[in-house]
């Protein structure tokens, strides 16, 4: 077996420790060791953008780094975006209220995308938040009811600060 | 209960669905969120080459690899499995081998030949690396064109390439054509594309050796076929085979039926005594799952002065590839029964065939027989071009309008008096501002702007009541403290049914949404599954019927109890009243703790518990109809054609939830406007196929897929609250009304697209050949 490097950074919050091969791919890692099984794996190869965490506030896919690379960062997967058990985040919510989701796969990588879109662009047009997402593949929705969501999340999201 | 077609307290709202607590926050399970102890993981080596004899195969050396626990060749898993038949398919005609693993030679570009079984996917796949395989080329079968006359054959075995040849000719057709004003012909022609559900195909498969149970968790839309092929493959009983249903990253028809991948894994868990876990990755997806939409379909029609429609003769080509998912299918007479479509037409005769290539394996996606539809809508396009009509009159003076209804068509198949082709094509005209648009066109072409607009009408067949398509099972307990879990026959993959049955459910019993819930899976009773469009009519019918049954007995028991007349007694939201008299109440968990831990207090001989069991059988079949229109710009400088709207008029009946309506029908719009603009499965005349990654298979992303508007008709079914199917409809119209439109724009320059898809260069070719 190739050599083990001790792995360790934040996750969600928490600290998760773990050991992996140079060539485990952050993905893996935050779905094997982290157990984050949010983090969806679509293609592997950088496109689809189903594998989107944040990194340091940054939305990455996590298929194309390697743990390593990630090793002290500072990760939120879908899994840490909600503030507590009772309330959704409300990219979370507007994904829901408009039906911007089917077979929910390619969600968790939208959910995160949308969210760090929204974090540069607050107030963005319809043309932008196309573009904006974009970046990202679902084969369920059409789009339709993603794009009102994030509609929605940015209009709640300026309203609540 | 039959025939109640109003909307209830619930169906015919936007629910906001149950499922999505827990998707939006990444605790949803799917297949590869699953984890058993001492799983392994598997890994398939997959033929480089289309078509190739096996000279040589040593795994010596992948085996000997540190966390390598097998390394199975065709020889080693092939004789523990002698079908790949499913449950559609019938045992008797001629199919490919049964061969899980090429044995002695490969017949496409990702056959797998050799399968490894490690501790981790990554030794997996490092093994892969070590299995020594030789091969001698052979000349690969891969134009379909050609295929039925080519001297190589695809399976040997078979004697031929030819899959199947259907032909029903019929004489009033010629004495039609003989005597009509106008003949017009044209071959149109679809492309290889694929399902490409975001989530790839999976399945983790845990033997107990001693109990002889194997416990399966798998990415299906059908977990009733997985048990009953499954059970097969291994040569177990159904009661053994124990299926899990987690959630499911999409399908669109990929995971109806088991792929030799599948099976492979069965076996192989089986013979190791092993958990074992195979997740396919996207280069297999795409290019070894399955393909579709491979197919062609000559069209002539007669036509008399006035433009009606007097004729049709049809001939269908389909590519099968090597080893179609779901055995060899003859779509193509579906397709051809179904070409006269929401118009009356005259008599049709018709061939079809399907052939075999080496390439990937034809399967079902979303409307598998949409051919009827492409051919024939862009085929009333082109002889309102040649008769120089306008398309929407041509259509207008053809379409089935109510009085025709019911109606026999040529083919053979009769539509009921509930379609409305008539009705939603005029409101999609209204939608889209028809007559203002053809102003508005030919004002921009004077500046030299190039607009489009194509449409496309059709009646789908949905909840075909048919074989094992024909029924669905629902079994519904309400627990003691008045909840209630139902368990069914369906494999809800992005369809939304544990919110739209809670919906129906809830309405039927009295309780409310988000006290349902479904089950799917091992423990519920048979039934076909999720795909087809039929789970609203037809499952639809079973849940109704199961909670309409339960429902009975808590009237009964609550004016028991009540000393009420049942006949005075209302349930919703989980209460019983007395009508007009709503202080006179008790709640559904009173009623059913009575049932089942105070017994005795049920009315004399009445049985204890609060259960029922019902199986709706659908009618042969139920049609939904639809029209879309869309408008499209196109730039002669680059060829790029961008949509600029896209209207739906769609009447599935009675809507369960509006909100999951629409969600079906964009989903199914985007996937044809991706088929015809960009999605590609394209092969090198060697076979080998050139798009394997999102690259160069091009999905289409928010940034191609324009706002979507919906109108709906709503002509109640005569099935159970009215419903019809929806699924599929938005990608059987998307493809012939993009297609159309980008025919329309292109007219001025004198181009006659048949083929697709029209990517820019595609589109600047069309207009460069049409000024030459
Ligand atoms: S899985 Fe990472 S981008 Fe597709
Ligand atoms: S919801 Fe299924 S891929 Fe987006």
């Amino acid at each position: 077996m190739a050599d083990q490097k001790s792995l360790s950074m934040t996750v969600n919050g928490r600290t998760r420790r773990g050991r992996g091969e140079p060539r485990l791919t952050l993905a893996d890692f935050l779905r094997e060791q982290a157990l984050c099984t949010g983090v969806h794996v679509g293609c592997e190869h950088g496109v689809c953008g189903s594998c989107t965490v944040l990194m340091d506030g940054e939305a990455v896919r996590s298929c194309l780094l390697f743990a390593v690379q990630a090793d002290g960062a500072d990760i939120t997967t879908v899994e840490g975006l909600a503030p507590d058990p009772e309330t959704l985040h409300p990219v979370q919510e507007a994904f829901r209220d408009c039906h911007g989701l089917q077979c929910g796969f390619c969600t968790p990588g939208f959910i995160l995308s949308v969210a760090a879109f929204l974090e540069a662009n607050p107030d963005p047009t319809d043309d932008e938040i196309r573009h904006g997402i974009a970046g990202n593949l679902c084969r369920c929705t059409g789009y339709q009811g993603i794009v009102a969501a994030t509609r929605q999340a940015a209009a709640a999201m300026r309203a609540g600060e | 209960m039959a025939g109640t077609a109003a909307a209830g307290r619930y169906v015919g709202q936007s629910v906001k669905r149950l499922e999505d607590p827990r998707l939006v926050t990444g605790h949803g399970r799917y297949v590869d969120d699953i984890a058993l102890p001492g799983m392994l993981h598997a890994a398939f080596g997959r033929s480089d080459l289309a078509r190739a004899a096996i000279t040589q195969l040593d795994t010596t050396a992948a085996e000997a690899l540190e966390g390598v626990r097998a390394v199975f060749t065709g020889a080693d898993l092939n004789p523990h499995n002698d079908s790949l038949r499913a449950s559609l398919y019938p045992p008797t005609s001629p199919a490919p081998p049964a061969n899980m693993l090429a044995d002695g030679d490969v017949r496409f570009v990702g056959d797998p030949y050799v399968m490894v079984v490690a501790e981790s996917r990554y030794i997996a796949e490092d093994a892969l690396d070590l299995v020594e395989a030789e091969f001698e080329p052979l000349d690969p079968v891969v134009d379909y064109e050609t295929a039925a006359d080519s001297e190589h054959h695809v399976h040997p075995e078979l004697g031929g390439n030819l899959a199947h040849d259907v032909a029903v000719p019929n004489p009033t057709q010629q004495e039609a054509f003989e005597n009509a004003a106008h003949i017009i012909t044209e071959t149109w022609h679809q492309h290889r594309q694929t399902n490409v559900p975001m989530e790839t195909r999976g399945i983790v498969a845990s033997w107990q050796p001693h109990a002889g149970v194997m416990e399966v968790w798998a990415s299906s839309q059908s977990p009733h076929e997985m048990q009953l092929v499954g059970a097969r493959v291994l040569g177990i009983g159904e009661h053994k085979m124990v299926v899990h249903f987690g959630d499911v990253g999409g399908g669109f028809g990929q995971k109806m039926f088991l792929g030799r991948e599948d099976m492979a894994v069965l076996v192989a868990a089986k013979l190791l005594a092993s958990p074992l876990k195979w997740i396919e990755d996207r280069r297999e997806n795409l290019m070894a799952s399955n393909h579709a939409r491979i197919e062609q379909m000559a069209v002539s029609m007669a036509v008399d002065g006035d433009g009606c429609f007097l004729a049709a003769d049809l001939d269908q080509l389909e590519d099968d590839g090597a080893y179609p998912l779901g055995g060899p299918a003859t779509p193509g007479a579906m397709a051809a029964m179904l070409f006269p479509g929401p118009y009356r037409m005259g008599p049709v005769s018709w061939r079809a065939r399907t052939v075999y290539t080496n390439t990937c394996g034809r399967g079902a996606y979303r409307g598998p027989w949409q051919m009827e539809s492409v051919a024939r809508e862009q085929m009333i396009d082109r002889v309102a071009r040649e008769v120089g009509m306008d398309p929407l009159e041509l259509r207008r003076r053809n379409v089935l309008r109510p009085g025709d209804l019911p109606y026999e068509a040529p083919t053979g198949l009769s539509f009921e008096t509930t379609i409305s082709p008539e009705q939603t094509l005029e409101q999609a005209a209204e939608m889209i501002g028809y007559d203002e648009f053809r102003a508005e066109q030919a004002e921009a072409r004077e500046q030299g702007r190039y607009l489009g607009l194509g449409m496309a009408l059709y009646i789908e067949p949905t909840s075909m009541g048919m074989g094992p398509l024909g029924t669905e099972s629902a079994m519904l307990r309400v627990e003691v403290d008045g909840s209630v879990n139902v368990f069914m026959g369906t494999g809800s993959h992005g369809q939304s049914l544990e919110t739209t049955m809670a919906q129906l459910v809830a309405d039927e019993l009295g309780v409310r949404p988000e006290d349902v819930t479904l089950h799917q899976g091992h423990g519920s009773g048979y039934g076909f599954g999720t795909g087809g469009s039929r789970s609203a009519v037809i499952a639809g019918g079973a849940a109704r019927a199961a909670a309409s049954g339960v429902r009975d007995k808590v009237v009964a028991i609550a004016a028991h109890l009540m000393e009420a007349s049942a006949d005075d007694l209302e349930v919703a939201d989980g209460v019983i009243s007395v009508r007009g008299t709503p202080a006179a109440s008790m709640t559904m968990a009173q009623v059913a703790a009575t049932a089942y831990q105070n017994s005795d207090a049920l009315p004399a001989g009445m049985d204890a518990g609060l259960e029922h069991t019902a199986r709706y059988k659908a009618p042969p079949s139920t049609h939904s109809n639809a029209c879309h229109m869309c408008v499209c710009e196109l730039d002669p400088g680059t060829g790029k054609v961008s949509l600029l709207r896209y209207v739906v008029s769609e009447d599935c009946g009675v809507l369960i939830n509006p909100m999951v309506v629409d969600g079906q029908i964009a989903g199914g719009v985007a996937q044809g406007i991706g088929g015809v603009l960009y999605e590609h499965c394209v092969y090198d005349e060697s076979g080998n196929p050139l798009a394997s990654t999102f690259l160069d298979y091009l999905v289409p992303t928010a940034a191609e897929v324009p706002e979507l508007e919906t109108g709906h008709v709503v002509v109640p079914s005569d099935t159970p609250g009215g419903h019809k199917g929806t699924g599929e409809g938005g990608a059987i119209g998307a493809p012939p009304a993009v297609f159309n439109a980008v025919a329309d724009a292109l007219a001025p320059f004198g181009a006659y697209p048949n083929r697709q898809p029209l990517d820019p260069d595609t589109v600047l070719g069309l207009i460069a050949s049409a000024s030459d």
